[in-house]
């Protein structure tokens, strides 16, 4: 992985085989203080506490298929490398939050990557699950939750062409948004 | 300048695409996005695709996502499922691999047999 950003699209289809209906991304940058945090919040089946011990172990894995699961150590080894740390709390039935910390400046932190384009694939291909996607970057926060759009165009809004494109757009939007860009005015305007 | 607001006004162009759609029957495009999926570019796999059905406006096309199939070498891994079809899985994907799936096998029914690794003889 090159990028935080596949981590988290690593990490969200997780969530959708713990049959997650809400899942929440959030994303805090503070250069201040010099951290980035990547909280992935659901409310899918969770985990006991036997399995929650040993997700991290790469040889831990609910898939019969193969014997490895690595998702969870590889971002753990991505968060240690630059400082930070990676944590997981859940509750069976009640669902999982998996918490990763790094030094926003350390030379070994992961650049983010495409997060439009992440949250596109996940909003896309999951019409169902409710999504929110939160990102804020110093004092700039932008925010997109598949709820108000499907409030605002019906049920079925994201399995549609027009407000894909709408979506597509709007998450690239909140990048040069919260990458400095000048498009604080005619947002607010 | 995108907004909210903006939505309101796709609310109309959404629901005649969905009385479009009642008329047509299902198409489904999986694509693996497991660890090892998007390890190998599954996310630009699948952008493509999104990108590819909205220009041509193929509403009727759901395209969804699953976890780790077990053929990690192989991966990206697209499945196209059609009613009355066997099901196709496409292996060692590209995003110029699947924007030509699109028009051959979605639009004119054309598996572009050289990138098949498995046949699902079993009609869905």
């Amino acid at each position: 992985m090159r990028e935080l950003a596949l981590h988290i699209l690593d990490l969200t289809q997780n969530s959708l085989r713990a049959g997650a209906q809400l899942i929440e991304v959030e994303i805090l940058e503070d250069v201040g203080l010099d951290s980035l945090v990547i909280t992935i919040r659901d409310d899918g089946c969770g985990m006991e506490q036997a399995l929650l011990e040993r997700v991290l172990d790469p040889f831990t894995t609910t898939r019969t298929t193969r014997k490895v699961g690595l998702g969870l150590p590889l971002l753990r080894m991505a968060a240690e490398r630059s400082q930070g740390k990676l944590s997981i709390s859940s509750t069976p039935g009640q669902g999982t939050v998996v918490t990763a910390s790094f030094q926003h400046s350390h030379i070994d932190r992961m650049p983010l990557g495409d997060m439009p384009g992440t949250m596109l694939a996940v909003m896309a291909s999951n019409p169902t699950v409710d999504i929110v996607y939160r990102h804020r970057v110093n004092d700039r926060v932008w925010e997109v939750d598949t709820r108000v759009i499907k409030a605002e165009v019906g049920d079925e809004a994201l399995t549609l062409p027009v407000v894909i494109q709408w979506l597509k757009s709007y998450l690239e939007q909140g990048k040069k948004y919260l990458d400095g860009g000048a498009l604080l005015d005619e947002i607010s305007g | 300048m995108k907004s909210l607001d903006e939505l309101k006004k796709l609310r109309e162009k959404a629901q005649e695409t969905i009385r479009l759609r009642e008329q047509t029957e299902g198409t489904k495009i999986i694509v693996g996005m497991g660890t090892c999926g998007i390890a190998a570019g599954a996310r630009e796999v699948m952008l493509a695709l999104v990108d590819e059905l909205q220009k041509k406006n193929l509403a009727d096309v759901v395209v969804t996502q699953t976890g780790c199939a077990g053929l990690c070498e192989k991966e990206p891994l697209v499945e196209v499922v059609r009613p009355g079809q066997p099901k196709i899985t496409y292996g060692y994907m590209t995003p110029e691999k699947a924007r030509q799936m699109i028009t051959s096998h979605i639009v004119n029914g054309q598996v572009i047999g050289e990138y098949v690794i498995a046949r699902e003889d079993t009609v869905s």
